[in-house]
């Protein structure tokens, strides 16, 4: 079967499929992630007293700085791809997958830092919006991951028979990512300076 | 050259201009956090500051500056609705539900009388 409007644009929405999708897609997410923030903002606010310094601001901005470089190696994979550099698209995108494993490394010693000292989600208010909203967002990064390592892997074979139906998805999957990205850069000053 | 390819190594530029910028904004924000201000404008510092570096990653790195109708008209009903889910904290403080104003009331009617 031919999925139409895969590289075309159809002539109703101006879009292809898979653009207008994705969108729709990072739509619901927002909502998903909204109604999280709404619920920390009327835990916090209920609260009677809300811990300060509890998170390692240092780690926490490490990891702000990796998903920042991992957003422009992501569209600069893409934009290599407009260029018809295959071997810099491979470079960036390889870049990019090392980039968000290394913020689940750190991400790794910080959850474990927080099990030894017996800083479990149930311990405090603050500790399960903690542990709920970067647990989210750390599943979002493994998703992402597991695209790239597609298309690092068999799903690159796209470019040979239809390279612009491989670069679109690779945009796409670029359009996620900075939304993942988009997200730490709320859930960092949220969760560790205040 | 292609029109497309110029319009992309011109793009690279902003791309890795904007990529600085963000960098820039993370180490205000945390410089910001180390001088310890009053919680209030703590949070107006750092959430004017996330907002700038996520309109940054939204207009450049995700194309919003010059995108379809249909993706601004599906992100104004997002927004709208993002809009809602943040009002909802409002409601829970605005509303009585759940304090004690019938516990107080025996006490008082007994001074009445």
């Amino acid at each position: 079967m031919n999925i139409p409007y895969t590289v075309e644009e159809r002539p109703d929405t101006g879009l292809s499929n898979g653009k207008f999708g994705i969108w729709l897609f990072l739509a619901s997410e927002v909502m998903l992630f909204g109604a999280l923030f709404s619920t920390y903002i009327i835990l916090r606010t209920g609260a009677p007293e809300w811990p300060h310094g509890e998170l390692n601001v240092w780690l926490g901005m490490a990891n702000t700085f990796i998903l920042i470089g991992s957003s422009v190696t992501m569209v600069m994979a893409w934009a290599s791809l407009k260029l018809g550099d295959w071997g810099k698209h491979r470079l960036y995108l390889m870049l990019t997958f090392l980039l968000s494993a290394a913020f689940l490394v750190n991400k790794y010693f910080e959850y474990a830092a927080h099990w030894t000292h017996g800083e479990l989600p149930d311990k405090s208010t603050f500790l399960a919006i903690y542990f709920t909203l970067t647990g989210l967002h750390g599943i979002h990064i493994l998703g992402g991951m597991v695209v790239m390592a597609y298309f690092l892997g068999p799903g690159a074979k796209l470019y040979k028979t239809k390279p612009e139906q491989f670069t679109n998805r690779i945009e796409y999957t670029g359009l996620y990512w900075h939304f993942v990205d988009l997200v730490w850069i709320f859930l960092f000053p949220v969760l560790y300076l205040l | 050259m292609h029109a497309d390819q110029a319009s992309i190594k011109k793009s690279i530029r902003s791309y890795m201009m904007i990529g600085a910028a963000l960098f820039v904004f993370t180490g205000i924000t945390v410089a910001a956090n180390q001088v310890h201000l009053a919680v209030p404008i703590a949070i107006t510092v750092a959430l004017i500051i996330a907002t700038m570096k996520g309109s940054m990653v939204a207009s450049v790195f995700m194309h919003l500056s010059h995108e379809r109708k249909w993706i601004y008209g599906a992100l104004i009903l997002t927004v709208i609705g993002f809009f809602i889910l943040m009002t909802v904290p409002l409601f829970t403080t605005l509303d009585h539900i759940g304090t004690p104003i019938h516990v107080a009331a025996p006490a008082s009617e007994h001074t009445v009388h």
